[in-house]
C-alpha cells in the first residue's frame, strides 16, 4: 500500500506518520518494543499505532504480545509490544515471551523504553537486551515526571555510554516520538551505526563460550546468537537448557519470526480484554 | 552433526568447571555498569520537591490503615454501583419488556403461530432483556470506577498491603494482582498470573482466582443484596447495607483465596513463598477519554456482548423447557423437581440449580435464567420494580433470607465459567489441574452452602 495523497495535514509537520492499527497483512520492517513494567511502553505503542491497547498503571499489565502497525516515510513497520520485564535472565513466562521474540523473532530494531525517573534500575534490562541484539534505540520516557522530581537526564551521555541512540520522550503527549521513529528508521537503514556496550566476561567464561557456541550452531543450524545461548547455558539457565534438549529451540529457529505466541495474544483479545 | 545431548552434557561440564560465584559476579557486574552509566547521565537539579506521592503512600500502604482503607474504598465503589444502577436498571427493564409485549402483539396480528411468537419474544428476546437490564447499568458504573483506580496506580498498593497475607499462605505476593484482575474477568485473571515466576505459586494463583467474583457474578450479588439484605434495613441505610453485604461477600472470597492457597501450598503444591520486588509506580492522573474507552467499549460492551450471545440461546432453551409439557407439567418443572431435594440440602432449590446448569457457559446469566423460570413463560412479562421481584420470590417460591445468602455464597464459590476453565487448560496444558480448577470450587461451594443450611435450620 503506497501513500500518495495521504492527508499529511493531520500529521505534525515533517513527520510522515500514518497509524495503521492492526492492518498488518504486509509490512517492511519489524520493530520490537521492550522495557521494564510500567514505563509507558503501551503508551508508546498506542501513540505510534493509533491502537487503544489498555494502559494500566501497574507492573505486569501486559503479559502477552500485542501487535500493531504504522507507516513512516512510505515504509511500513510492524510494532510488537512485548510484556514488560525487569530482566531477561530468570524465566517467568512473560520474560520468556520477550526473550524468545528478541532472539528468534529477529526484529529489525528494538526500542527499549526506560523510565527517566528510575534510570539505574531500567538500565539492567537495556544492558541485557544489548547482549542479544545490537540494533537498539533507547527511548527515555516520562521525562516530564523526572523534571517534576528535579531530575535532569542527559540523554546524550546515556547514548554515548551505551553505544546506541537514546531519545527523550513523553509518550502520553506524543512528545519525542517522531524523533524516536526517525532514529529507528536511521538505525535500520544503517545510517546510524550502533556499537552496543557489552561488558567483557572474565577470560575463563569467554573461553567456555568459545568452546560451546560452535557446538550449538552445529546442533541447531541457523540459530541466532549462539554465543548468548551458550552464556545462558553456562549460567545454568534452566529454561534454556530445557528448550535446547526438547528441540523447542530448533522449532523456534524454524518458525523464524512466525508469531511464537500468536495464539495467546489472540486469546487475550478474545477474553478479558485487558 | 552434533547432537543436542552432547551440547547439554558439554555445557553442564563446562559450568561445573567455572568458579562457583560466577553467576553472582555476572549479576554484580551488570549492576555496577548500570550504576556507572546512570550516575553520569542523571543529575539531581536542586532539592527534590515536596513529594505528595510519598505522603499518600505512607497512608495508603500503612500497616495500620492500609487494609481498612482498602475495604472502605471497595465498599464505596459497590455503594456507587448499587445506588447508581438501581433506577437505570428498572427503566431498561420497563422499556425492553414493553418492546416484548408490542413485538408479541405484532407477531400475533400477523397470525404467526403461538410457538413462534413465544419462542422468539418470550424466549430469546426476554433472555436478552433480562441480561441487559440486570447487567448493563452496574457494569457501566463499576468498570469506569475500577479503571480509574487502576490507572491511578492503586493496584500495586493493594498487592503491597496484602503481601504478608499471601506469604503466610505460602503463595506469591503478586497473586494480589491477578486476583484484582479477576474482579474484571476470571479468565483475564488466570492469564494475568503469568507475572508469577514460580510454577508452583502460579498454579495456586490460577486455581484460586475463581474465588473473587467476576463482573459476571457481581450483578447476581448486587441484585440479591439490593432485594434481600437492603430490605431488612430502613430506607436510609438500605443502599449502604447492600454495599456492605457485597463487600462482605468479596472479603469472604478473598478469605477463601487465602485459606485455599494455604491448604494447597501445604498439600498438593508444597513449597516456600518466593521473594520478589514490587514497584510502587508514581500516581498518575487518569486520562478521562481513555478510561471511558477502555471501560465502556473494551470492558462493558465486550462483556455484555458475550452475555447476550449466551443469553439468547439460554432464553430459547428455557422457553422450550417451560412449554413442552409431559404428564401434566412442563419439562422445566420436572427437572427442577428432580433437583429439588438436593437443592434443599444446600439451602437452595431445584430451580436455582437448574439455572446454574443452564448457565454453565457464562455465569452472568444465572439470575436472568432463574427469574425466567420462576416467572414462567408468558405469565408475567413486565417487572415493575425490584421489590416486585422480591415478592414473587418470597411469596410464590418460598425464598427466605437463607436462600438469598446461600445463593450469594454459591455464586461466589462455585465452579468457574466455561471460558475460564478453557483458559486454565490453555495456561496449564494439564487435564489434572484443569479438572481440579473446575471441581475444587464446586465441591467447596456444595460443602459451604450445605453447612450453612444445616446450621441455620438447626437453630
Amino acid at each position: 500500500m503506497s501513500l500518495p495523497g495521504h492527508d499529511c495535514d493531520n500529521c505534525p509537520a515533517g513527520a510522515h506518520l500514518e497509524r495503521m492499527g492492526i492492518r498488518l497483512e504486509k509490512f517492511d520492517r519489524l520493530v520490537a518494543l521492550a522495557g521494564n513494567p510500567n514505563t509507558g511502553k503501551s503508551s508508546v505503542f498506542n501513540s505510534l499505532t493509533g491502537l487503544k491497547q489498555h494502559v494500566g498503571n501497574w507492573p505486569g499489565k501486559t503479559v502477552a504480545r500485542a501487535e500493531g502497525g504504522f507507516a513512516f516515510n512510505g515504509i511500513r513497520y510492524k510494532l510488537v509490544d512485548l510484556p514488560g520485564t525487569y530482566s531477561l535472565l530468570s524465566a517467568s513466562q512473560d520474560e520468556e515471551i520477550s526473550r524468545n521474540f528478541l532472539l528468534f523473532g529477529r526484529p529489525d530494531c528494538t526500542i527499549v523504553v526506560v523510565d527517566a525517573t528510575a534510570l539505574e534500575r531500567n538500565l539492567n534490562l537495556v544492558l541485557q537486551v544489548l547482549e542479544i541484539t545490537s540494533k537498539v534505540v533507547v527511548c527515555v520516557n516520562l521525562m516530564d515526571e523526572a523534571r517534576r522530581k528535579g531530575l535532569e537526564v542527559d540523554v546524550r551521555s546515556l547514548a554515548r555510554d551505551l553505544g546506541v541512540p537514546a531519545v527523550g520522550a513523553i509518550a502520553r503527549t506524543g512528545e519525542g516520538l517522531s524523533e524516536l521513529i526517525q532514529t529507528v528508521a536511521g538505525v535500520i537503514a544503517g545510517e546510524i551505526a550502533t556499537r552496543p556496550l557489552r561488558p567483557k566476561h572474565p577470560a575463563e567464561i569467554e573461553e567456555a563460550i568459545g568452546e560451546l557456541a560452535p557446538m550449538i550452531e552445529a546442533a541447531v543450524p541457523g540459530v541466532p546468537n549462539a554465543r548468548w545461548i551458550a552464556y545462558r547455558l553456562l549460567d545454568g539457565d534452566h529454561r534454556m537448557r530445557q528448550a535446547l534438549s526438547t528441540g523447542e529451540l530448533a522449532e523456534l529457529v524454524k518458525a523464524e519470526g512466525a508469531p511464537v505466541e500468536a495464539a495467546q495474544s489472540k486469546l487475550i483479545s478474545l477474553q478479558g480484554r485487558q | 552433526m552434533t547432537g543436542l545431548r552432547e551440547v547439554i552434557v558439554k555445557a553442564d561440564m563446562l559450568r561445573d568447571g567455572l568458579a562457583p560465584d560466577f553467576r553472582d559476579q555476572m549479576v554484580e557486574n551488570l549492576y555496577l555498569e548500570a550504576d556507572r552509566i546512570s550516575s553520569r547521565a542523571v543529575k539531581q537539579a536542586g532539592d527534590a520537591k515536596w513529594d505528595l506521592d510519598q505522603r499518600v503512600d505512607r497512608l495508603v500502604t500503612s500497616p495500620l490503615f492500609g487494609l481498612p482503607l482498602m475495604v472502605l474504598l471497595m465498599t464505596a465503589v459497590f455503594w456507587l454501583t448499587i445506588v447508581g444502577a438501581n433506577i437505570p436498571s428498572q427503566m431498561l427493564a420497563t422499556a425492553l419488556f414493553w418492546v416484548e409485549a408490542r413485538g408479541a402483539d405484532l407477531f400475533q396480528s400477523f397470525g404467526s403461530p403461538w410457538w413462534l411468537t413465544g419462542f422468539l419474544w418470550n424466549g430469546v428476546w426476554r433472555g436478552l432483556a433480562w441480561v441487559i437490564s440486570v447487567m448493563l447499568p452496574p457494569m457501566a458504573i463499576f468498570f469506569p470506577v475500577f479503571t480509574i483506580l487502576e490507572d491511578l496506580g492503586y493496584l500495586p498498593r493493594v498487592a503491597f498491603n496484602m503481601d504478608w497475607l499471601f506469604r503466610r499462605a505460602g503463595a506469591h505476593g503478586k497473586q494480589a494482582l491477578s486476583m484484582a484482575m479477576g474482579f474484571g474477568c476470571n479468565a483475564a485473571g488466570v492469564i494475568a498470573t503469568r507475572v508469577i515466576d514460580s510454577p508452583r505459586e502460579r498454579l495456586i494463583a490460577i486455581l484460586t482466582n475463581n474465588f473473587v467474583p467476576c463482573n459476571g457474578r457481581f450483578p447476581t450479588l448486587i441484585m440479591l443484596a439490593t432485594i434481600f439484605v437492603a430490605a431488612q434495613f430502613p430506607p436510609l441505610f438500605a443502599s449502604i447495607a447492600a454495599a456492605g453485604a457485597v463487600a462482605g461477600i468479596v472479603l469472604l472470597g478473598i478469605g477463601f483465596t487465602l485459606v485455599v492457597s494455604a491448604v494447597l501450598s501445604r498439600t498438593l503444591l508444597q513449597g516456600e513463598a518466593s521473594a520478589f520486588t514490587l514497584e510502587l509506580p508514581p500516581y498518575r492522573r487518569p486520562s478521562v477519554l481513555r478510561i471511558l474507552y477502555t471501560s465502556l467499549i473494551d470492558r462493558t460492551l465486550f462483556v455484555l456482548w458475550r452475555a447476550m450471545l449466551t443469553a439468547a440461546p439460554a432464553g430459547a432453551v428455557i422457553w422450550i423447557l417451560a412449554n413442552i409439557h409431559v404428564s401434566g407439567a412442563s419439562l422445566a418443572r420436572h427437572i427442577a423437581d428432580f433437583f429439588q431435594p438436593f437443592g434443599y440440602l444446600l439451602g437452595l432449590d431445584g430451580v436455582i440449580l437448574l439455572a446454574y446448569v443452564i448457565a454453565i457457559p457464562a455465569n452472568e446469566i444465572v439470575v436472568p435464567t432463574m427469574l425466567m423460570m420462576y416467572l414462567g413463560a408468558g405469565s408475567m412479562s413486565e417487572m415493575e420494580s425490584f421489590d416486585e421481584i422480591r415478592k414473587v420470590l418470597v411469596d410464590q417460591n418460598g425464598w427466605t433470607l437463607l436462600t438469598a445468602v446461600n445463593l450469594m455464597l454459591f455464586s461466589l464459590l462455585h465452579n468457574p465459567c466455561a471460558t475460564t476453565i478453557l483458559t486454565i487448560w490453555k495456561e496449564t496444558r494439564s487435564g489434572k489441574w484443569t479438572a481440579i480448577g473446575a471441581l475444587m470450587p464446586l465441591a467447596i461451594a456444595f460443602g459451604v452452602t450445605f453447612l450453612v443450611a444445616q446450621v441455620v435450620r438447626l437453630w
